[in-house]
């Protein structure tokens, strides 16, 4: 299993610095991907722009939105900036599509929240055409856990990515996206993907209250996500894992403090759990 | 700590008690309308696996339970004057009423204050608190004042049931199927006690009107069911405790806690009873929430735990129970199996129980079973001594014999060029066939130029593809002795795309071509309109579709498969989705149906007599106003009129829109009602990637032949590999099959 990193563009009053600092220290480790949260309605940076910045400072790692909620931009825009993206760093985006989980975003963009399924469908094949247009079609993987959202790995993307948690819940959202994979009539198997937070060492605790704020949205579920966080080194390890045994292709790990010695602490995690090192 | 707990079920006692046991400081009041000694029950039952739970919590309390268990191994199913007996299903027993008092006993021994026959007055005495535990049940008066926060879903079915218990005991747990003038019923009996057993009645609700029993008395009912069951009665009574007619209600939420309110048991969610695991979850969650109050400090973070806990297991708890509850509901769809089937099938219901759990449970049962099976598919009066899996079973699909019942398909974009199949075509159907299926079948052979999904889809259209296809179906032959099926079909609207590499259902952005379809309505919004197909186009298609299956019987191909699903051109004549027309084969089920018959009987009459026709149907469209069941299965019917042999069960893909859902083996349940209901054999795929699998799909009668999903070839891949080793030492098989493939290269 391939292990990435991600950029603490979503974590409050972090600066450019601290975003370039971490892509290049992620660049030197064993990560294969720097990978950016999207949200509007939260104090975070743009997850194309966050990847502009760590695409500058590096050469080698892929860049991933995970997930990008199409669905809030325009589809000609983002078609434009994508490929901007993808060409300037050298062919190295990685795009992962969802719905996002927040009805707000969708206000304050002006989206129509109640059609954002067929919104999305519409858009991927809108971006598969302009893709074809340029001549490269990056690494295109969309997520979420409905039967709609595996349809829509199936008929339109090159795999899937799951939004997160136990490690049995991800082989249950696998298996039905290769289920719909093979029903579709795709040929070969579909990539597969998954989301973790950490926070590993002192850090746990801030780790936590990240959590804890950045899903208060979901009420009650806020404890819940916050629990599954991974707070030691030795819980990451395990989870490495059992994630890597349930197919897992790429790990996304995505960062809960912006502390820079927690690339360090994550490098030595891969390293421990026998992962592939980029 | 102060602790108020509502409600003096199973739930609310063990949590108080279990509480109070770990923080002997704890001030824990416990609320119960009911007075102590009043309870409306029967039995309860507990599976094996729960008792670990209860010794680790409490060793007194769990002795005393045990004490009290009458425990059964066995299961019998009473089925059309049969009775079929199962063991190593593993239950314990015991009265509701017992299990109270003895927690109640030890709810005081440990200092609980307990007030039975008490109401709460008022909720604002929950600030008085800094826990409350809402274990006030089904109706929970809590949930219900904060049911914005629960976010409660409430189920109610159709279906009524009564409890009643009765002084009969039957030796183990007994489930009767009653088939009566006014519908089928059904009797659940199990011992609780030395005395007693619970007996549940359960009937669709418009059997239930037919019967008058919604205008029954209580004391009516009673008689009406002791008349139904005499028979299993054995001259006992029934007995009633204000046993009135229920329908039962699914409860789940969004959450379990709010502030420091948490739900437990029933109040937080119920399990149909058919899995006899509405006291094992409740008495669990009482387990969890003190484990998790122990770990925590912080309240907030203890109710968080205790939720993230429960909530996986009771999922899945409920997932089952809902598949259970479905099976109950739609008990009339397997009145038609064989008994021994039946019981299979009622075994396998949840999905919690697979063909090898029933194996590992009784494998007598299991082998007996086996050797029916068998001797069925064979249609020999001969018992036999030992019998392969179903898997192994040899199938008859009219006169073709095939060796297993595991079929295999070619992928799709093997790159075809000009129809021509070409290595990758050889490679995989040779790689199926060694592999140990039974059947394997091409990748969808296109009837016409036009008719091709993408440019790199095989044909047979021209005699060069006859040839060609003739040179592979002669390797297989040659190398193994898997039956070859072939999959004819027209792309209709959903053709010209590009390749399936990047997505499907893109239109191809150069040398597409004009598209047909039932009516002229595009297979996505924006994308490029079909010509509806006029008289003329109609026997056009038919020939090609006869012309092909001629070419089919030449190359020797085993089994025909004609495609009528998906969205593709006769399955755009079947949806009322994609079939607009006015003209005769457009408008009731029989009309839609017109065309793809008349194209069904030219190809029954092109291909050999004596070889078997399978047509690959949609049991449904899944979108809003596709096909209904009952034009499904007309149709299913009308196939079996026109020589058909065998269904292929599949869903969806008629629009753009359809969405499906991907649980394990998902299409099995339609291909088990198009079983039943047309009397014709199927072949289902669909998310089955193992034996176990393929024989809980084939022994409880919901298909007769598995299309396995390629991530699960890994056991076919390793008999391949075997068999591929013993091919080097066999150089005359291998100069021939080279000679094949040569053939098929020119």
């Amino acid at each position: 299993m391939r292990v990435g990193i991600g950029l603490p563009s979503a974590i409050p009053g972090v600066d450019g610095a601290t975003i370039v600092a971490w892509a290049r220290r992620a660049e030197a480790g064993p990560f294969a991907s720097l990978d950016a949260l999207d949200r509007i309605a939260y104090d975070c940076y743009d997850p194309l722009v966050a990847l502009s910045a760590a695409a500058a400072a590096t050469s080698r790692i892929a860049l991933a939105t995970t997930v990008l909620i199409a669905p809030l931009r325009n589809t000609v825009l983002l078609a434009k900036q994508l490929a901007s993206l993808d060409a300037l760093s050298g062919e190295r985006l990685v795009l992962g599509v969802g719905l996002g989980a927040r009805e707000d975003d969708y206000e304050l963009a002006g989206v129509d929240h109640a059609r954002r399924g067929r919104v999305l469908d519409d858009q991927l094949t809108a971006l598969a055409d302009a893709f074809e247009e340029r001549g490269r079609r990056p690494l295109l993987l969309a997520g979420g856990g409905s039967a709609p959202a595996f349809a829509r790995v199936a008929r339109h993307a090159d795999g899937y990515i799951h939004g997160g948690g136990p490690p049995r819940a991800f082989a249950s959202a696998a298996a039905q996206a290769r289920a719909a994979w093979i029903d579709a009539g795709r040929p070969g198997v579909p990539a597969l993907w998954g989301q973790a937070y950490f926070a590993l060492g002192e850090a746990a605790d801030r780790g936590t209250a990240y959590m804890r704020d950045y899903y208060a949205f979901t009420g009650p579920f806020a404890e819940r996500i916050a629990a599954g966080m991974l707070a030691s080194r030795q819980a990451a390890i395990d989870f490495l894992r059992a994630y890597a045994e349930a197919g897992c292709e790429h790990l996304c790990m995505m960062p809960a403090v912006a502390d820079l010695d927690q690339v360090e602490l994550l490098a030595d995690v891969v390293a421990e759990a026998g992962m592939e090192a980029a | 700590m102060k602790v108020l707990v509502l409600g003096g079920g199973p739930a609310g006692l063990y949590a108080a008690l279990l509480l109070r046991q770990a923080r002997p400081d704890a001030d824990v009041t416990l609320l119960e309308r009911n007075p102590a000694g009043a309870t409306y029950g029967w039995g309860v039952v507990f599976s094996e696996q729960t008792l670990g739970a209860l010794e680790q919590a409490d060793p007194v309390c769990y002795r005393r339970i045990v004490d009290g268990f009458v425990r059964w191994d066995a299961l019998d199913v009473h089925f059309r004057g049969e009775r079929l007996r199962a063991y190593g299903h593993g239950f314990a027993g015991m009265s509701r009423k017992a299990l109270l008092e003895i927690l109640q006993e030890r709810a005081a021994e440990l200092g609980v204050r307990a007030r039975f026959a008490t109401e709460l007055a008022d909720l604002a005495v929950f600030d008085d608190y800094d826990l409350v535990i809402a274990a006030d049940g089904v109706n929970s008066v809590t949930r219900g004042r904060f049911a914005d926060h629960f976010g409660t879903t409430a189920d109610t079915r159709t279906a009524k049931y009564v409890w009643y218990g009765t002084t009969r005991r039957p030796e183990v747990f007994t489930y009767i199927v009653r088939e009566t003038e006014w519908g089928t019923f059904q009797g659940t009996m199990y011992p609780f006690a030395d005395a007693l057993s619970t007996f549940i009645v359960e009937c669709p609700r418009d059997a239930w009107e037919r019967a008058g029993l919604d205008r029954a008395t209580e004391q009516e009912s009673l008689e009406f069911s002791q008349r139904l069951f005499a028979e299993h009665l054995d001259g006992h009574p029934l007995l009633s405790n204000r046993s009135l007619w229920l329908s039962f209600t699914t409860i789940t939420n969004r959450t379990w806690h709010h502030r420091h309110v948490v739900l437990l048991g029933d109040a937080a969610h119920t399990a149909h009873f058919t899995i006899g695991s509405g006291t094992k979850l409740a008495m669990e969650d009482a387990i969890a929430l003190v484990e998790a109050l122990e770990r925590h400090e912080r309240l907030a973070d203890a109710l968080a735990y205790y939720e993230q806990g429960r909530a996986p297991v009771v999922e899945a708890t409920q997932a089952a129970a809902f598949e259970s509850l479905t099976w109950f509901e739609h008990l009339d769809r397997y009145l038609e199996l064989a008994p021994r089937q039946f019981m299979f099938n009622f075994l396998t219901r949840s999905g919690r129980v697979s063909y090898e759990g029933v194996r590992v449970r009784d494998p007598r049962f299991a082998d007996d079973f086996d050797r029916w099976y068998a001797q069925d598919a064979a249609g020999t009066a001969t018992p036999m001594l030992i019998a392969p899996t179903p898997l192994f079973a040899p199938a008859r699909i009219g006169e073709l014999r095939v060796r297993d019942r595991a079929v295999l398909a070619l992928g799709s974009d093997l790159g075809a060029r000009d129809g021509l199949p070409g290595a990758a075509h050889r490679a995989a159907l040779l790689h199926r066939a060694e592999g140990g299926a039974g059947l394997v079948l091409s990748d969808v052979v296109a009837v016409a130029p036009e008719g091709r999904v993408t440019p790199l889809d095989a044909g047979l259209w021209g005699d060069e593809q006859g040839d060609a296809w003739a040179a592979l179906v002669a390797a297989a032959h040659e190398r193994s002795d898997a039956a070859v099926g072939v999959r004819l079909g027209h792309a209709g609207r959903r053709g010209a795309c590009e390749p399936r590499a990047a997505g499907v259902d893109r239109p191809l952005r150069r040398g597409g071509w004009a598209l047909l379809s039932a009516s002229a309505l595009p297979y996505r919004p924006g994308g490029p309109a079909p010509r509806a197909l006029e008289r003329g186009d109609m026997d056009a298609v038919r020939d090609r579709f006869a012309a092909a299956a001629r070419r089919a019987g030449d190359a020797g191909f085993d089994l025909l498969e004609l495609h009528m699903g998906h969205g593709y051109l006769l399955g755009s004549f079947l949806s009322p989705l994609t079939n607009r027309r006015e003209d005769g084969y457009g408008g009731d089920v029989d009309a839609r149906m017109r065309f793809p018959l008349d194209v069904l009987e030219a190809v029954r009459a092109a291909w050999p007599q004596e070889r078997p026709l399978a047509v690959c149907l949609n049991a449904t469209d899944w979108a809003r106003g596709g096909s209904s069941e009952q034009d499904v299965l007309a149709t299913a019917r009308a196939l079996g009129r026109h020589g058909c042999d065998l269904i292929h069960v599949v869903a969806g893909q008629t629009t753009a829109r359809s969405r499906g859902s991907y649980g394990r083996y998902f299409l099995a349940s339609h291909s088990e009602r198009i079983r039943a209901a047309a009397g014709i054999a199927t072949l289902v795929g669909g998310r089955i990637t193992s034996s176990d699998e393929v024989n809980t799909v084939l022994a409880g009668g919901r298909a007769d032949l598995c299309l396995v999903d390629l991530p699960g070839l890994a056991e076919f891949d390793e008999r391949a590999r075997q068999r591929a080793a013993a091919a080097t030492v066999a150089p005359a098989t291998a100069a021939k099959w080279r000679s094949a493939g040569a053939r098929s290269a020119s």
